[in-house]
């Protein structure tokens, strides 16, 4: 008993620096990258060294690095609020999952209740920020200014929404679901962070869960402990942390977080022309297409002649990743790479590719992938005004010599 | 052996540093950090009633990771704070932040 944890002692350590000093900042290669330089690394509670983009409320981005394999360490996995304060203890024996509205049986659930009482699932899925890579539009918009950084990739387990609800006996005439977490904002005045889906994705879809578990550990208390909601194939802002309200409803709920939060344009595409503003608007949904090469880490140098290998992730909405391709010559000749192992239609897909700099000098990398429906990605970015759905064609620089 | 007082430091400095606390599994408690000194906003006129402001409901990296923009632009955010967020701001107040974002924070 002597090794009083040593390791966690010194992780405390480090934290309590992390407290009362800046933990550090972005290494050379980085610090090239327009939207991240400047930005700290900070270390918060439960997480590692991440990329801070705003302190309070807590939202931090994961390195590009992390996104080598198909699963994001919880450690590393982003962290996005809307409101302060944020959760930042729950006591699981006060603690319930309430489900109420037009059912025939209102419940409250303890994290017990929820774990033994219903099916056990297991979905693995991409939570990805609706905003995520909003620094890097052009012309710029207002919001969260967020590299790459703000999506993840995990297990989740959980059980089944559809379950929850059909033990609490959906009555007729229900239209809608809606979430609330345990946040709520200092004043009134600012609007209560809640979400809803249709109930036909809520009744039918056995992948949208109420997880307890993320990557085989309870979920850190900064990604919606104990509880979150899991709606594979669309954008985050759905997943419901810190998970404590479900209502059925007879209406299509609108309120600001729905509508006129987190919309995109009524069109195919889900854009408009550079600095327009759209006519008519949809909550925004699924996730669009998008790959990226995680390593070697954009900016650095590679040997000449030998081959390097990239590797990255891509993803899309559900469809699954088909296929994933890289290219030195500015899109002239694309090469398929190497896919990893199929973790799901949800989740990341892992690939590798070698590729070898024939000569020094500069080179530009490219990566596309194109999904089980043949949807892929453009070499010209789409614009609207919020800054969601990105998937360009994304690049690295390498240096090679 | 480990003795009770190296014990109990420890345990203070693990509370301290804001690492979770397991009591039994019935509950868990993180402490966050204070705001980052990255997003301390510019010395300059106007800089005391704009932090007021703004730090009422969050950081000011908010403010600092925009893109810079003209009097439009910082017009259009703080009346946004004021009419979508309920920011607590007087229009004497509103104008002079406006002011300082502009100046400090435009093209």
């Amino acid at each position: 008993m002597a090794d009083l944890d040593r390791r966690s002692f010194l992780a405390g350590a480090g934290a309590l620096a992390a407290l009362t000093a800046v933990s550090g900042s972005l290494g050379g290669a980085l610090a090239a990258d327009p939207v991240l330089a400047g930005r700290p690394l900070v270390r918060y509670p439960e997480k590692t060294d991440l990329i801070l983009l705003t302190s309070r409320p807590a939202q931090l981005e994961t390195p590009m690095r992390y996104f080598d394999r198909a699963i994001t360490p919880n450690d590393a996995f982003f962290v996005r609020y809307h409101t302060f304060p944020t959760p930042t203890s729950v006591d699981l024996g006060a603690w319930r999952l309430r489900v109420g509205g037009r059912v025939d049986h209102p419940l409250e659930l303890s994290l017990d209740e929820l774990k033994t009482k219903f099916p056990r699932a297991a979905v693995t899925a991409v939570a990805q920020c609706s905003g995520n890579s909003r620094g890097r539009f052009s012309p710029r918009v207002l919001g969260g200014e967020w590299g790459d950084g703000a999506m993840g990739n995990a297990e989740w387990v959980g059980a089944r929404l559809r379950d929850v609800l059909a033990a609490a006996g959906v009555r007729q005439g229900a239209m809608q679901v809606t979430f609330e977490g345990l946040d709520r904002p200092a004043f009134p005045t600012v609007p209560q962070f809640a979400k809803s889906l249709d109930l036909a994705r809520a009744i039918e879809d056995a992948d949208v869960l109420v997880a307890y578990q993320m990557n085989g550990a309870d979920l850190p208390m900064l990604n919606g402990f104990p509880v979150r909601l899991i709606v594979p194939g669309w954008y985050a802002t759905y997943w419901v942390k810190h998970l404590s309200e479900i209502q059925v409803i007879d209406h299509v709920f609108e309120k600001f977080w729905m509508k006129p939060g987190y919309r995109i344009p009524d069109n195919a595409c889900g854009c408009v022309e550079p600095g327009q503003a759209p006519a008519h608007t949809v909550p925004i949904s699924r996730m669009t297409v998008r790959s990226f090469i995680a390593t070697p880490e954009s900016g650095t140098r590679v040997a000449v002649a030998r081959p390097a290998t990239l590797k990255g992730v891509a993803f899309d909405s559900g469809s699954g990743i088909r296929e994933v391709q890289t290219s030195d010559d500015g899109g002239a000749t694309w090469h398929r790479a190497q896919l990893g192992a199929d973790l799901g239609r949800y989740s990341f897909r892992e690939w590798t590719a070698a590729w070898t700099p024939p000569r020094p000098g500069a080179y530009r990398l490219l990566v596309r992938a194109v999904n089980g429906i043949g949807e892929s990605q453009g070499y010209e970015p789409l614009w609207n005004p919020a800054g969601y759905l990105r998937n360009v064609i994304e690049s690295i620089e390498l240096q090679a010599g | 052996m480990i003795r009770l007082a190296t014990l109990r430091a420890a345990l203070a400095l693990l509370v301290l540093a804001g690492l979770p606390l397991v009591a039994g599994a019935q509950s868990r408690t993180i402490t966050l950090p204070p705001d980052h000194p990255y997003g301390d906003l510019k010395a300059a006129p106007g800089q005391d009633v704009t932090e007021r402001a703004c730090r009422n409901c969050h950081s000011t990296d908010y403010v600092v990771m925009q893109p810079h923009g003209d009097v439009r632009q910082w017009e259009g955010v703080v009346t946004k704070m004021i009419k979508v967020y309920g920011a607590s701001i007087s229009a004497e107040d509103a104008k002079a932040i406006t002011q300082y974002l502009t100046t400090q924070y435009g093209r």
